[in-house]
């Protein structure tokens, strides 16, 4: 898949490429969500590369990154710091967390306690934590990448729909399909060669772009296609529920990066049918069986949305 | 209406009202008296410049005083504020004025519903093609006002293309109106006294210098076609009024007793019948100026004892005539004796050296034929002159003329035959009309113009009856055998464009007077018979007004549905590039590929790229356009080769090459 992106981007593009191999799509998905400041939510089994594509997008990047192991018998405490008394200068002093980092890997987010969850999920939405009286910003750029297993897996805590709401986006990354496998197989362990990997970004270059991204163009007529994706979500006898108005913001926010990681000036309706998926799965229900959406759902919702 | 009133003008909008005054009040300056087109000026230049500087409008007072003052001067003027002058006058002041408290969006509404209104009045003093022309322009510039007022600053352009269009969509309904409203003999209304006034032709009588006064006009006074052949042009004399009564210095035609006025002529045709149409213009009189001698009048027409074709009421309005002509005939053979006494009446004790030149002749002759050549040779071999400017002539004006100035025009050669032929005892009397015209090639009509106006004799002989005797024709033979530039020195006053060498001026101005008549024939000129005509032929049998009422309502409301529905099925595909990206996908499908109802236009030439790689670019390139032109920033250019696209499509055979 080609990109004309300026050159920061195709260059983590291409250099994602080579450690997390045949995952294009999905690393686009994420380095957009990244860019569309939104939080990202990987889905899959244990073992397909999820941590591998987290951690590599945070070396590219040149951020910051700390990884957090959800556990069931966690406490917020453990991931956002706690005060602790100095007998020295007789005053508390607070040891930041492993949440004050600019990358934050939440791995198996759904093994954590719904208090332990709610506790991250906060520090996301507000970008600030809150203790002991005390407000402390998140560093900036502040980007979490958590990621769950299918949530049918034994001593799970599913994320209740409006947790989930606070991720832009959410992917899945699937099985490698056979040459990725093969080359993944003769290659060894990707993940060796991840301290080797230089960074393409500096932190400072991320906020422009990030800046360039919302402000893509988006024409009045692709607005019209967008609100009749979201009226066909509302409508359809598919879903419990339609896509909220945030969710719409979100979906917007998506497809202007998705466009901008693709180098283009304005939002096609390519641009919103790619980030789509990502962006209705874990929002929507089926009427059917309550589960979460799949991708065949929203392909078929697409198809059925005819374009003027 | 209350946030219309309260609503302030915009500062940019007010060029568009001032324009609006200018085009519906400027042309108007020519039938104003002097002081109304200054003070009408004046008022003008100071509102511009009020606009230029911003400045306050002026307040209640002096405007009031303004519109006394205008009012009362117009009334003075024209001693009426009623009628077409006074009333037009009225309205240009009103326009000129109202600017001046144009304050809210609401007086710039009555500016524009004033500036139609005044439109209306250019057509009591004009019909032609440019005046048409003018208003069509004119009406534009109003409905573009409006489009303004209600719609906000705009391009010029965008709003003159949307009144353009607004006034496109009118179009049909206008034709249906022209066409199928009930027609009326007559104008609508009735039109004020003062209408007709200044309409030029023959007069009722002829005084030194009253021919070749009109003969300085070029405009035109009938156009002839002829159903056949045309008769030899110096066989061309269109009859107008018959003079018998002289004063020593004018010429008249004598009242007639009740009587007189019933007597028949009777008219013996030698020869062949013209029959031909004629379209007078308006000269407010009633003689018809047919050819010399009508046998078959229009109705509503009489021929005069002295064989002159009239109208039963003046002409007032272009109007058509067809008559049957002879150009040899014996007329009035038996003429009673009171005519004849009265064709021989003289003023006494004028012209004595005439007079006995004409007791001369008299004695030396046996017949009225011998004194009539002798007249004519002397003309003709004797050195007199035929020119526009001849002397003034002085109490014995036939003496001056005849033995000293021996200069003159047409109806000074026809006014001496005449006198000289009474004082010899042969009756006679003058006709004037017109000689001759000119054959436009363009559309086969003869041109008749006031510069052919003429002057000729009659005089009476037994056996013979009237006989039309041309004593110019003796001075100038050139006058009747190829028309009266050709006739006159080099140098004297003619009517523009009547002495024209230039072939190319006058194949256009024969182009110019045929779209003219034209215009006549069919637009003006569309009366009830010409209506009766053309709805016959699109095949009412009987048409009266309640058929014909009923078929206008009908016709407007199929044409107001249809421009509807056009309006509707724009709103709904209102996008051009939208529906030049269909067209290309219309001439894709036609090639095997067909777009998916959702698919995106780069996803969509990807695809083709994959199935169809003979079209890759071509659809690349158009996907690009569209997407640029629909959901980026795409201007006019890209339209333009989106469609370009659909036109460069590979013809469909070449698939199955």
């Amino acid at each position: 898949m080609p990109t004309n992106a300026p050159s920061p981007i195709a260059d983590v593009l291409a250099a994602a490429n080579q450690v997390v191999l045949g995952k294009d799509v999905q690393i686009r998905l994420a380095l957009s969500c990244l860019l569309a400041r939104g939080h990202l939510l990987i889905e899959d089994l244990p073992g397909v590369g999820k941590t591998t594509l987290a951690h590599t997008l945070a070396r590219l990047l040149g951020l910051q990154f700390s990884r957090i192991q959800f556990t069931s018998d966690m406490l917020p405490a453990d991931i956002i710091g706690v005060s602790i008394f100095n007998r020295e200068k007789t005053e508390f002093k607070f040891l930041p967390g492993p949440l004050f980092s600019q990358v934050v890997l939440a791995d198996e987010i759904n093994r954590a306690t719904p208090k332990t969850q709610s506790a991250l999920l906060e520090a996301m939405e507000e970008r600030q934590v809150t203790t002991e009286g005390e407000t402390r910003p998140l560093p900036d750029p502040f980007f979490v990448i958590a990621t769950q297993n299918p949530s049918h897996q034994i001593g799970t805590f599913p994320l209740p729909e409006s947790q989930l709401d606070r991720f832009l986006l959410r992917i899945e990354l699937g099985y490698p399909d056979h040459h990725a496998e093969r080359a993944l197989l003769e290659g060894g362990g990707r993940r060796d060669q991840l301290p080797a990997l230089a960074a393409c970004f500096t932190p400072e270059q991320l906020a422009p772009l990030q800046q360039q991204a919302a402000a893509i163009h988006v024409s009045s007529a692709l607005l019209d296609y967008v609100q009749a994706l979201i009226e066909a979500t509302r409508s359809s006898q598919n879903f419990i529920h339609g896509l909220s108005p945030r969710a719409a913001l979100s979906l917007l926010a998506a497809a202007r990066a998705w466009a901008f990681v693709d180098g283009r000036k304005n939002v096609l309706p390519e641009d919103v049918q790619a980030v789509l998926p990502g962006v209705a799965c874990h929002r929507l229900r089926l009427a059917s069986s309550g589960n979460h959406a799949r991708l065949e759902d929203i392909t078929a919702l697409i198809h059925a949305t005819p374009l003027n | 209406m209350a946030k219309q009133k309260t609503e302030p003008l915009e500062h940019s909008a007010t060029p568009w009202l001032l324009a609006v005054a200018l085009a519906t009040a400027g042309p108007h300056v020519e039938h104003l008296p002097l002081w109304m087109s200054v003070l009408v000026g004046g008022l003008f230049m100071w509102r511009v410049w009020l606009w230029l500087a911003r400045g306050q409008l002026p307040r209640r007072v002096p405007l009031t005083l303004l519109v006394a003052g205008g009012v009362a001067g117009i009334g003075w003027q024209f001693h009426t504020l009623f009628g077409r002058d006074a009333g037009v006058a009225l309205l240009v002041l009103f326009m000129a004025l109202k600017p001046m408290e144009m304050h809210s969006r609401r007086d710039a509404l009555v500016v524009v519903m004033l500036g139609y209104f005044l439109l209306l009045t250019h057509y009591f003093y004009s019909q032609s093609i440019p005046t048409g022309l003018w208003l069509l322009a004119a009406t534009t510039l109003l409905t573009a006002t409006l489009i303004r007022l209600h719609g906000g600053a705009q391009p010029v352009a965008a709003i003159a293309r949307y009144a353009g269009l607004l006034l496109l969509q009118a179009l049909p309904f206008m034709l249906i109106l022209y066409l199928l409203f009930p027609r009326i003999s007559g104008p609508l209304w009735g039109l004020p006294q003062d209408a007709h006034s200044g309409l030029s032709g023959l007069s009722d009588k002829m005084a030194p210098g009253s021919l070749s006064n009109l003969i300085q006009s070029g405009a035109i006074a009938f156009r002839v076609r002829f159903a056949s052949d045309l008769p030899e042009k110096s066989e061309l004399y269109w009859r107008g009024p018959t003079f018998d009564e002289y004063d020593g210095l004018t010429w008249r035609a004598r009242e007639l007793s009740a009587t007189a006025a019933q007597t028949k002529p009777s008219i013996e045709v030698t020869g062949k019948n013209y029959t031909y149409t004629s379209t007078l213009e308006a000269h407010n009189q009633r003689w018809l100026l047919a050819l010399d001698v009508p046998t078959d009048l229009p109705t509503d027409s009489e021929l005069a004892p002295t064989l002159e074709a009239l109208a039963r009421e003046p002409v007032r309005a272009r109007a058509r005539f067809t008559f049957t002509s002879a150009v040899d005939f014996r007329a009035n053979r038996l003429e009673s004796p009171a005519v004849l006494q009265h064709a021989l009446r003289l003023p006494a004790a004028i012209n004595p050296r005439t007079r006995a030149l004409a007791i001369e002749w008299k004695s030396k002759s046996r017949s009225p034929e011998e004194i009539k050549d002798a007249a004519l040779s002397m003309f003709r071999n004797e050195a007199f002159f035929y020119t526009l400017r001849p002397p003034l002539l002085g109490q014995h004006a036939m003496d001056d003329f005849l033995f000293t100035s021996r200069r003159g025009f047409c109806e000074h050669y026809a006014s001496a035959f005449v006198f000289l032929m009474r004082a010899a005892g042969v009756p006679a009397r003058v006709v004037t009309g017109y000689q001759g015209g000119e054959l436009n090639p363009v559309d086969g009509f003869l041109t008749v113009r006031q510069s052919d106006a003429h002057a000729w004799a009659e005089i009476w002989l037994a056996g013979q009856g009237w006989t039309r005797v041309d004593p110019t024709a003796a001075v100038a033979p050139s006058r009747v055998e190829q028309g009266i530039a050709a006739a006159l020195p080099t140098g004297e006053p003619l009517a523009m464009l009547s002495r024209i060498d230039i072939d190319w001026l006058r194949a256009m101005r024969n182009r110019w007077e045929a779209v003219n008549n034209g215009w006549n024939q069919w637009v003006l000129g569309y009366n009830p018979e010409r209506q009766r005509e053309v709805l016959s032929r699109l095949g009412f049998k009987e048409p009266d007004w309640r058929s014909m009422t009923a078929t206008l309502a009908v016709l407007c409301g199929i044409t107001l549905l249809v421009i509807s529905l056009w309006t509707l099925y724009q709103r709904n595909t209102a996008d051009p590039a939208q529906r030049a990206w269909q067209r290309y996908c219309t001439g894709l499908r036609r090639r095997g590929v067909t777009r998916a109802a959702w698919e995106g236009p780069l996803d969509f030439a990807a695809r083709v790229a994959h199935e169809r790689p003979d079209l890759a670019t071509l659809t690349n390139e158009a996907a690009q356009y569209y997407a640029d032109l629909r959901y980026g920033h795409g201007g006019s250019e890209h339209l333009r080769l989106l469609q370009q696209c659909a036109r460069r499509l590979p013809s469909s055979w070449r698939k199955e090459v």
